[in-house]
């Protein structure tokens, strides 16, 4: 059985939502499968929301863009407006419950993960590590690679200048992979 | 399958990357989106290398500094995108006239005119077929893959030295963004010598050498072009593409760089439905593996060309395939992100004929 798992993750700019992606897919590679990282760019990088698709497979990768994908990241309200309608039925859906009401999700048609990332990551000391609360959660709910593997990566996107921030990161993509076996599923 | 050597790397920097260690000693540019990874790649790595970058004050200057660096005999490039690459279009000619081996990197975007700086093919009848004036052909090389173009640039300059011709590297905006795991090597055994037999190398303790495209003389212009001709005809040992899933085929999709990976997933998923739709991939777009398509042809299959342009490379398709068969046609709109998705319904359509 082949493995294979794609994603798009977005938010505001400035939320960290390229890095997160970034991250996964260096995990990806590092993991020794064949990965795909793609930024949309264009007028939508200019203030409002940006958003990259990460794909993840043990078999050569077709296409790096993805219409309808099997799981979102979702970290702002345009966002959720956005890119819940086109996953996929039963798909994954990471919410950023700080900024976003989960009433707002099709919880019927796609499985919800809501975390609240913001408060989640002011407790470890640092709000700007909401993104790595996100993946966190992303990584327990999908499965897509382990935990450790991911956290492993961390230095591939962290430069050496900020290396002293890795093990807080690390926690941080911890504490999200914790809140969803705490809290599962949001129904 | 774990490869350690992998780095992750974006199409454009895999494209400088590749130059670099094809021996690139020259790079000429003028930003442009989305292609400006390159020239900010370069600008440190060129000078580690030992090698000369210049910011030219446009795309015209640019140009014309690697037909003087490509006369010298030195491994040379200059990239941009569609609009740029539209006005290094005269030095491009002259190159091709005075048989100088340079590479021209195109990472295009939506045309015409400025268009967009999203993702666009509609350069593939520029790069295939002319673009300056007069009759040259440029070898063209699409990548659909960041470690495709990372080896393919490799590959330019050697053909460019080969055939002591412009090579063109045609990718585009999904190609040079997109991130992808890439094993970097270097090739081996350079010939040390090379360029030196013709190139302006310096006089000393020899007759001088002329560079040029001018052909005054009577009959002189017209054994020009004759030569141009079987050098052109010659490059056809250098066909190549990538064929997937053809040999059961009812269908073939013709697609070509980003749009020939994408449609792979759409093929993948119909498949799985049990249909029966194969790819041809031209690596070479000039020249057209013209040889590949006639013989699929030839056992009966079906014909649907897929392009993010309005309808280019269709018309060598139906040139490779003429008197056999004939291709349908979907144009992808500049404009607009291609997905998967977007693919399935034509593939659908064509393959009910």
């Amino acid at each position: 059985m082949s493995m294979y798992q794609d994603a798009i993750i977005a938010g505001f700019g400035g939320q960290g939502v390229m890095l997160i992606g970034n991250l996964l897919a260096y995990a990806g590679m590092d993991a020794g499968l064949n990965v795909t990282y793609i930024p949309v760019y264009g007028p939508e990088m200019r203030g409002g929301t940006a958003n990259c698709t990460v794909v993840v497979s043990d078999d050569v990768i077709g296409s790096p863009i993805i219409r309808s994908p099997l799981s979102v990241i979702i970290m702002n309200g345009p966002s959720l407006d956005k890119f819940q309608p086109l996953l996929q039925d039963n798909g994954v859906l990471i919410l950023n419950s700080s900024l976003i009401d989960p009433a707002k999700t099709n919880k019927d048609r796609v499985r919800v993960y809501a975390v609240p990332v913001n408060e989640i990551a002011d407790q470890l000391g640092n709000t700007r590590m909401a993104n790595m609360v996100a993946l966190g959660a992303y990584v327990q709910a999908t499965g897509v690679l382990p935990v450790k593997r991911v956290q492993d990566s961390l230095p591939s996107v962290i430069s050496a200048h900020y290396s002293h921030m890795i093990p807080k990161n690390a926690e941080a993509i911890q504490a999200g992979a914790d809140y969803v076996i705490q809290h599962g599923q949001y129904v | 399958m774990s490869q350690p050597n992998r780095i992750f790397i974006k199409g454009n920097e895999a494209i400088a990357r590749g130059a670099l260690a094809a021996g690139a000693k020259c790079f000429f540019g003028y930003p442009i989106t989305p292609q400006n990874d390159i020239p900010e790649f370069m600008s440190q790595a060129m000078f580690d290398a030992g090698g000369q970058f210049v910011q030219a004050e446009s795309e015209v200057a640019a140009a014309n500094m690697l037909l003087g660096a490509a006369a010298c005999g030195i491994r040379s490039l200059t990239t941009s995108s569609s609009p740029g690459i539209s006005l290094k279009q005269e030095a491009i000619s002259y190159m091709a006239g005075c048989e100088v081996p340079g590479v021209i990197v195109n990472v295009s975007r939506g045309g015409p005119g400025l268009g967009d700086i999203g993702p666009s093919q509609a350069d593939y009848f520029q790069a295939v077929k002319g673009g300056g004036h007069g009759d040259y052909k440029l070898l063209v090389l699409a990548p659909g893959t960041v470690q495709e173009a990372y080896d393919l640039t490799i590959k330019a300059f050697d053909l460019a030295f080969k055939y002591r011709n412009p090579v063109m590297l045609l990718a585009d905006a999904i190609i040079g963004q997109m991130q992808e795991p890439v094993v970097p090597w270097t090739p081996e055994n350079r010939d040390p010598h090379e360029g030196q037999d013709w190139g302006l190398v310096g006089a000393k303790n020899r007759a001088p050498r002329l560079i040029k495209s001018l052909f005054l003389d009577d009959g002189a212009l017209a054994g020009q072009n004759q030569k141009l001709q079987a050098k052109y005809e010659a490059m056809k040992a250098e066909i190549d593409q990538e064929l997937f899933l053809t040999e059961d085929a009812e269908l073939i999709i013709v697609a070509f760089g980003s749009i020939g990976r994408i449609v792979k997933s759409t093929i993948r998923k119909l498949r799985s439905q049990g249909k029966k739709v194969g790819l041809v991939r031209p690596i070479t777009l000039f020249p057209f593996p013209a040889d590949v398509l006639l013989r699929l042809a030839k056992e009966g299959k079906r014909f649907l060309t897929i392009e993010h342009n309005m309808g280019q490379m269709v018309e060598d398709v139906r040139l490779s395939i003429r008197m056999v068969a004939d291709s349908d046609f979907y144009a992808q709109l500049p404009g607009t992100l291609p997905t998967p998705d977007d693919f399935e319904q034509p593939i659908l359509k064509a393959l009910e004929g």
